[in-house]
């Protein structure tokens, strides 16, 4: 009876191993960032005249950074879940646009609306490169204290943002800074 | 006949070369060679199992010139490195650091290794105490236990 326990207590093992395996997505790349505080920086706004981003826009307040840009179809997909989260106005929504072309951008926030309220202009991707962004879109969700604490890859759905962003900005919240 | 031969199965090994670093060279030997070597130790985080050298991919492109603005300003392997592992974890890395977290991965292989052998060294000890007891005729095949 021994004999047989060992072989096959090593093929659950294996087995429960590459069942795990199955539901993980090797696209996502865990950020070396999260509990790091925002990098330094200063991107002119998209749009003329409006007012930089900044990292100082990140302090004193629960914020979220969406990386987007007009070339990239998932950022399509994400816009409209993306303006809704701005108008339940829980926390600020800041943009980073990457590698793109203001007219191109501001075209697009008119058609399908506008979720930021402020809007950094990264045209060769050089900030976002300190955010360890690798692909559009990316989501940062940073604490008061200016700390990253949650980093999302591809595109919000309604579901990511009700059953994991808006939990963790709410619990955000309640952290005193 | 058979030199045609040579040619086509020389055409068929053949792989086409494609430039895809466009960086312009660096000033001295020293530097291009520490180039080379950077590029290839990171991995592009797009198409993950290439590195950031050979990739096509456009953040390639962006850390190939990263890593070429950072050798012309003369720092060193290490700082690069620690430059990218920052923004970008250990998984930048082709080769695993040694770290805890990274010990099952470079001391697994010695261990089933030796485990293997364990098991090898009891089965085959075992094997021939059951020949020297049991069995008499010596030219009788083995079979396997179980």
């Amino acid at each position: 009876m021994w004999r047989y326990f060992i072989p096959i207590a090593l093929i659950v093992l294996l087995m429960a191993f590459f069942w795990r395996g199955l539901y993980l997505n090797p696209g996502v790349v865990d950020s070396p960032l999260i509990g790091k505080p925002v990098p330094a920086f200063s991107l002119p706004a998209v749009a003329d005249g409006s007012p930089p981003l900044t990292s100082e826009d990140f302090k004193g307040h629960v914020s979220v950074l969406n990386v987007w840009a007009t070339w990239c179809i998932p950022c399509r997909e994400e816009s409209a879940t993306l303006v809704q989260f701005s108008k339940s106005k829980l926390v600020p929504v800041y943009g980073l646009l990457y590698k793109d072309q203001r007219q191109d951008a501001e075209q697009w926030l008119q058609e399908k609306g506008n979720p930021y309220q402020l809007d950094g202009f990264d045209p060769k991707g050089q900030v976002a490169l300190n955010w360890g962004v690798y692909g559009v879109p990316e989501t940062f969700v940073v604490d008061a204290n200016g700390v990253i604490r949650k980093k999302y890859v591809g595109p919000l759905t309604d579901s990511i943002v009700k059953d994991s962003l808006i939990p963790l900005v709410n619990s955000l919240n309640q952290e005193k800074p | 006949m058979k030199r045609w031969g040579v040619v086509l199965l020389l055409l068929l090994l053949s792989v086409p070369a494609f430039a895809i670093d466009t960086e312009p060279a660096l000033p001295n030997a020293a530097m291009q060679s520490r180039y080379e070597y950077l590029t290839h130790e990171f991995r592009c985080l797009v198409c993950q199992d290439e590195d950031i050298a050979d990739s096509n991919a456009a953040l390639a492109a962006d850390l190939r010139a990263e890593v070429y603005r950072q050798v012309l300003q003369g720092r060193s392997n290490e700082q690069i490195k620690q430059y990218m592992v920052s923004r970008y974890g250990d998984f930048v890395l082709f080769k695993p650091p040694f770290q805890p977290n990274t010990w099952l991965l470079w001391f697994g292989p010695g261990i089933l290794l030796l485990l293997g052998l364990g098991v090898a060294f009891v089965l085959v000890r075992r094997r021939n105490q059951n020949n020297s007891t049991l069995v008499d005729d010596e030219n009788e095949v083995d079979e396997p236990r179980w």
